[in-house]
């Protein structure tokens, strides 16, 4: 019995190495086929949650378009490239969407942004954080609406230099036991406003005549 | 292959289940895997989701292990058994992602954390690698029982003194039909953070470690007085 012979070499390297190999090779294939059986449901599941936190800064009634489809690309006050999402009614922007973020007590603090074609916040939800539950975490809409006070709010009103805690001169209230936190979340969203600012014209232009639904570009 | 526990004990089940969830507890015995307990214990739910995914894994990776622990030898085993949990816990991680999409932005940061449970290792080194698979797999299954047996327990406590509710988002994980479990227990409490922060974890859990050490020290004294009277009945 062939087996048996090879057992009898179990301490052979050969039969080691064989041993070690097959059973990477086999792991290989379980997590590729395991890859391909979830990766379409995760694509779909993460759409989903992007699509929620978009229609929570982009109210449904500003838009009839599907805010994932065509996204536009900007570059960032870092170089890093932005992703705006955009609610449009027919060709014009009536909103755009995108990611902000600051660093907070413990890590970074991931923020929606969503901002009218004047420069005013639609509104502002966090995406993600680690702050200390019961002390900073009173910026998410589900503790406490400490994020509802920016809706409305532009670089205008109130002047840049008041986009502050109230600790550091500015407008904006921080929570007892927690500065760093709002004070992250602040700067972050200034940030944000100051790169609508930058790019208004591109960001603001009606959408582009080349979009796939456009019934006159495409009549193959 | 036998699937029968190797001892000849008639007892060898029995005594799995009683080592997995009392007396070899992962957790209450053993203290194995507290950065994983102390981690996501904030609430009972997250807890539940925790042992549950954690149960799974010990399951597969005990019988699995002992399907092929004829082949292995003793000089790869440790690699091996290393590349048969972590695929596991991926595919869980990635399985969940896709089906358990709630649980998993609860959860998502912990369950790679599960590859690093030092009590899986444990447990393929220590039973799967000498039994047969259906003891193996049963093993995987009290062990991971009793750890979610734990994670629950710790994470009760820590729900309930630190946010006055009970299993609160159970409907995320269980479904919408064990919504009814989720409860409030203290209306308008304010909170005590300290138990949701880890200090709270260490502080409860050394509370439920004395809490255990004191039922097996008066299981053991009924024990031993049960013992003396029979054995004075039989003197007499």
């Amino acid at each position: 019995m062939s087996l048996l012979a090879v057992l009898n070499q179990r301490q052979s390297i050969a039969y080691q190495a064989v041993l070690l190999g097959g059973f990477t090779l086999l792991a290989a294939v379980l997590l590729v086929a395991g890859n391909l059986a979830t990766h379409e449901t995760i694509a779909l599941r993460k759409a989903e949650d992007l699509k929620a936190s978009l229609s929570q800064v982009l109210p449904p009634a500003l838009h009839d378009n599907d805010l994932l489809a065509d996204p536009l690309t900007l570059p960032g006050a870092d170089g890093a490239p932005v992703v705006v999402y955009r609610a449009l009614r027919g060709l014009e922007v009536t909103g755009v969407a995108y990611r902000v973020s600051g660093s907070g007590y413990s890590g970074l603090i991931e923020l929606i942004l969503g901002v009218d074609p004047h420069g005013r916040v639609l509104g502002a939800r966090v995406l993600s954080h680690a702050e200390t539950p019961g002390l900073g975490d009173k910026i998410e809409l589900a503790k406490d609406d400490w994020i509802l006070a920016f809706d409305g709010l532009s670089l205008a009103d109130p002047p840049p230099e008041r986009w502050a805690v109230k600790k550091d001169g500015g407008d904006f209230d921080q929570f007892s036991g927690a500065t760093i936190t709002p004070r992250a979340v602040v700067g972050a969203l200034k940030r944000g406003l100051e790169f609508f600012q930058r790019h208004q014209v591109a960001l603001t232009a009606p959408a582009a005549v080349s979009a796939a639904s456009d019934p006159v570009r495409s009549p193959e | 292959m036998s699937l029968e526990p190797n001892t000849a004990n008639k007892t060898a089940w029995g005594r799995i289940s009683r080592d997995g969830l009392w007396s070899n507890n992962v957790v209450l015995g053993q203290s194995l895997a507290l950065c994983p307990l102390l981690a996501v214990t904030g609430t009972a739910t997250n807890g539940l989701g925790m042992g549950l995914a954690t149960t799974a894994v010990l399951i597969a990776s005990g019988f699995l292990i002992a399907l092929i622990r004829g082949w292995v030898t003793p000089e790869v085993r440790i690699p091996i058994f290393v590349l048969v949990i972590a695929v596991l816990v991926t595919l869980v991680d990635l399985g969940m992602n896709a089906w358990l999409h709630d649980l998993h932005k609860m959860l998502g940061l912990f369950i790679p954390l599960i590859v690093t449970n030092c009590a899986i290792l444990g447990r393929a080194e220590s039973f799967a690698s000498r039994n047969g698979a259906g003891a193996s797999a049963f093993d995987g299954l009290m062990m991971g029982l009793g750890f979610t047996l734990a994670l629950v327990l710790l994470g009760a406590v820590r729900e309930i003194i630190g946010s006055g509710t009970l299993f609160a988002n159970a409907s995320l994980l269980l479904g919408e039909g064990m919504a009814f479990l989720e409860m409030t227990l203290i209306p308008d409490y304010r909170g005590f953070l300290l138990a949701i922060l880890p200090p709270g974890g260490f502080i409860a859990l050394g509370f439920i470690l004395a809490g255990k050490r004191l039922i097996d020290t008066r299981l053991a004294e009924a024990q031993r007085r049960r013992e003396s009277t029979t054995g004075t009945g039989a003197l007499a």
